[in-house]
């Protein structure tokens, strides 16, 4: 017993038991020591197997969220409120499982990047691109379920946001909205759908086309480091492969492992210092809709969808959000079908590498704008942001009138003065250089370029202060604007250049 | 026996047949069972066609049911909690909730009075996006939070990415309380009551008032 040559001899006879009934040793050994090809075991190709990683881990923080939570939409948010503040470490759990899941679409997405500049997408694996589509968006799905249960005010509104999208659909809009809500209202069966969405259906899935794409992975061999000059055709590429990792080819475990372990690794140890440093994210508000006073906001992921609904003119809306998305992911789709075969480096694919770059830009630029709402009215600016005192000094009665006017009637809201307010309409600081005083009554009265007309909330005396403070915002040392066709008619000597967008300098 | 005859049998590579008879028998044999094969599918077919009539019955149900149907009438209050000329919110439970929907049964909406009998009733929700609206009494407008849509004082559409104006709902004077008729949340889909309004309303006011006055109205 004490020798430890016979102790090795127990154990190989107790795997020897099992692996003659389960027969895994072999396939699973030659599986990991599959022949990689030497440039590719290199740290651009750790992504695939971190986002595997991050999976596992919102699996098990999932698993242990759910022994806590509460999925009713009368208890869950307190059992959110239980999780953060009662249950030992809940707080920690919560946050390994909401910042896991921003580090997995982040990572699912350079992956993503990694392997359409790589070209790794061409023939033979044109499939295994296919299912990484899916798998994007089942991640994203497991997103936007995620918030929901998170059953808070975003998440109540963000229901309700989901609910108005799919009720533009036509003729099966309302149907639809039944089958999305579960019932008439947002409520207890809405968040039970969304519960055995993100519990049971989108992970099950996700599991079987990771299991499906990660077979592909090892069938087909990793894809090899892309060399300018070097053409995929479907002819001769498994031959050449074949060649290559024979010739050139490493053992996936250990000699090309280490760097996805370490990296994985990396990772995982981020998530743990993102969720000690940042903590939780959320629950904001109770889900209760008779509280307005809100500004719902989507999670980071989505921020830029909120975006281009905030600039979409109305009446390009409702076909925008069902047939872009069928573009997009149509296009996706069918990229390895269509580009299959030819160049893989990224400096032999130039439009390739545009494109990726003109998207990034695109949805960099809208999620930036989602993060500040350059389009959302501040409801409390009108009573919170003062009127900079420069701007009142040495004014009328009249035109100190006009300033309270802008106070009350919420134009700050909308416009910013001195650097405070809605960002909606433009700012106020320099608006008589901009706009005479017709145009200014005009605009005012009428509405008009997205602004509301206000003729019917101001009285002739209000809207003649409220000018006229108008009138005295200038800026430094600008010239107020001029109505030049009136100059003409008046046989004014020295007629100014008509301006309206910019101020006339002389 | 016969099993390990069978298997060696069908390792033979084929034009080796041994015994004629035998292969005809088994030939035989075989069709029998691809046949049977064939009909136990066909068999398993139908049995997930039942099975597929109640599964999609109850996956369907919320969706097939028509929203009306969820709608009754809600009292807001006694008309004497609504001053003449003044916009105000009011909450309300929705008349059909369960007990797992906790504070989300809950709903608000705007109630404007006209004049006398005369309100119109908004829902607060965006007709955009369904965020909920606010309303601004010194600048008579309803601002929406998410994207900035605006509506005046009567429910139409000021500016913004909305297209029409706020979704109206139904009411009624019975004695001296206000009802509304509600049940589902208001989208472009369901809208607030069955009556279909014009995009953009022309008449609001009165047109509306009248209208959406029922018999009902004592
Ligand atoms: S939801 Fe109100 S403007 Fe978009």
């Amino acid at each position: 017993m004490d020798n430890p040559n016979q102790r090795k001899r127990h154990a190989l006879k107790v795997f020897e038991w099992f692996d003659s009934r389960l027969g895994l040793a072999r396939p699973l050994t030659e599986a990991a020591q599959h022949p990689t090809p030497e440039r590719s075991a290199s740290w651009w190709y750790v992504f695939g197997s971190a986002a595997t990683v991050l999976l596992v881990l919102q699996v098990i923080t999932g698993i242990l969220l759910a022994l806590v939570y509460t999925p009713s939409a009368g208890e869950a948010w307190s059992s959110l409120q239980f999780l953060n503040h009662d249950v030992t470490l809940g707080w920690f759990l919560r946050a390994m499982h909401g910042w896991g899941s921003d580090f997995m679409i982040a990572i699912v997405l350079i992956h993503l990047v990694q392997v359409f500049l790589f070209g790794a997408y061409k023939f033979p694996r044109e499939l295994t691109w296919i299912i990484g589509v899916f798998l994007l968006l089942l991640t994203l799905g497991m997103a936007f379920t995620g918030q929901v249960l998170r059953f808070d005010q975003d998440a109540y509104w963000g229901l309700g946001i989901g609910a108005s999208i799919v009720s533009r659909f036509p003729l099966i809009g309302g149907p639809l909205v039944g089958l999305m809500l579960g019932g008439p209202i947002i409520g207890g069966p809405t968040l039970a759908r969304f519960f055995a969405l993100h519990v049971f259906v989108i992970p099950g899935i996700l599991l079987v086309l990771v299991g499906l794409h990660v077979w592909m992975v090892l069938r087909l061999g990793i894809n090899e480091w892309p060399m300018p000059g070097r053409i995929v055709s479907k002819a001769s590429y498994a031959h050449e492969y074949h060649e290559e990792t024979a010739k050139n080819g490493i053992p996936f475990v250990p000699d090309a492992a280490w760097k996805d372990a370490v990296f994985a690794a990396a990772i995982l140890l981020s998530v743990m210092a993102c969720a000690l440093l940042l903590g939780p994210i959320g629950p904001t508000g109770q889900p209760d809709p008779t509280i307005i006073q809100t500004a719902p906001k989507p999670d980071f992921a989505f921020l830029w969808i909120y975006a281009v609904l905030a600039y979409l003119p109305p009446s390009l809306e409702t076909p925008f959000i069902f047939i872009a998305p069928i573009v997009v992911i149509g296009g996706m789709l069918l990229l390895p079908l269509v580009a299959g075969e030819g160049e893989k480096h990224w400096s032999r694919r130039p439009v390739a590498v545009l494109m990726l770059a003109v998207i990034a830009v695109t949805l960099g630029t809208f999620t930036r704008l989602g993060t500040y709402t350059p389009w959302s009215p501040i409801m409390e600016a009108w009573s919170a942001d003062t009127i900079p005192t420069r701007y009142l000094q040495d004014r009328s009665p009249l035109e100190r009138e006009g300033a309270l006017v802008l106070q009350n009637k919420q134009c700050r809201n909308c416009h910013a003065l001195g650097g405070a307010g809605g960002m909606r309409g433009p700012a106020l600081d320099n608006i008589a250089a901009r706009m005479t005083e017709d145009q200014m009554i005009r605009q005012v009265l009428q509405g008009g370029g997205n602004m509301p007309a206000y003729g019917n909330a101001l009285n002739p005396a209000e809207t003649r202060a409220l000018v006229s403070f108008l009138m005295t915002l200038r800026g430094k040392n600008l010239q107020p604007a001029v109505d030049s066709s009136r100059q003409l008619t008046t046989g004014s000597p020295e007629p100014l250049p008509a301006e309206q967008g910019g101020a006339a300098t002389r | 026996m016969t099993r390990a005859h069978e298997h060696g049998a069908a390792a033979q590579p084929e034009g080796t047949a041994p015994d004629a008879a035998t292969t005809a028998a088994r030939a035989a044999a075989h069709s029998r069972r691809a046949f049977l094969f064939k009909l136990s599918l066909a068999l398993n077919g139908a049995v997930g066609a039942v099975l597929a009539v109640p599964i999609l019955g109850y996956v369907l149900g919320p969706a097939l049911k028509k929203n009306a149907s969820y709608n009754a009438w809600v009292s807001l209050g006694p008309i004497a909690d609504f001053p003449e000329g003044e916009t105000r919110l009011v909450d309300y439970r929705n008349p059909v909730t369960m007990a797992s929907d906790g504070e989300t049964g809950n709903a608000a909406c705007w109630v404007r009075h006209i004049e006398g009998r005369k309100f119109q009733v908004f829902a607060i929700n965006c007709a955009h996006l369904g965020c909920p609206v606010r309303w601004f009494p010194q600048s008579k407008l309803f601002l929406c939070p998410c994207h900035g849509g605006a509506y005046y004082e009567d429910g139409a559409r000021a500016s913004g990415p909305p297209e029409r104006g706020l979704f109206e709902y139904q009411y009624t004077v019975a004695g001296n309380h206000l009802l509304i008729e509600a049940g589902s949340l208001p989208t472009l889909a369901t809208e607030a009551c069955a009556k279909k309004k014009p995009l953009i309303q022309i008449a609001p006011q009165d047109a509306a008032a009248d209208d959406a006055n029922p018999a009902r109205s004592s």
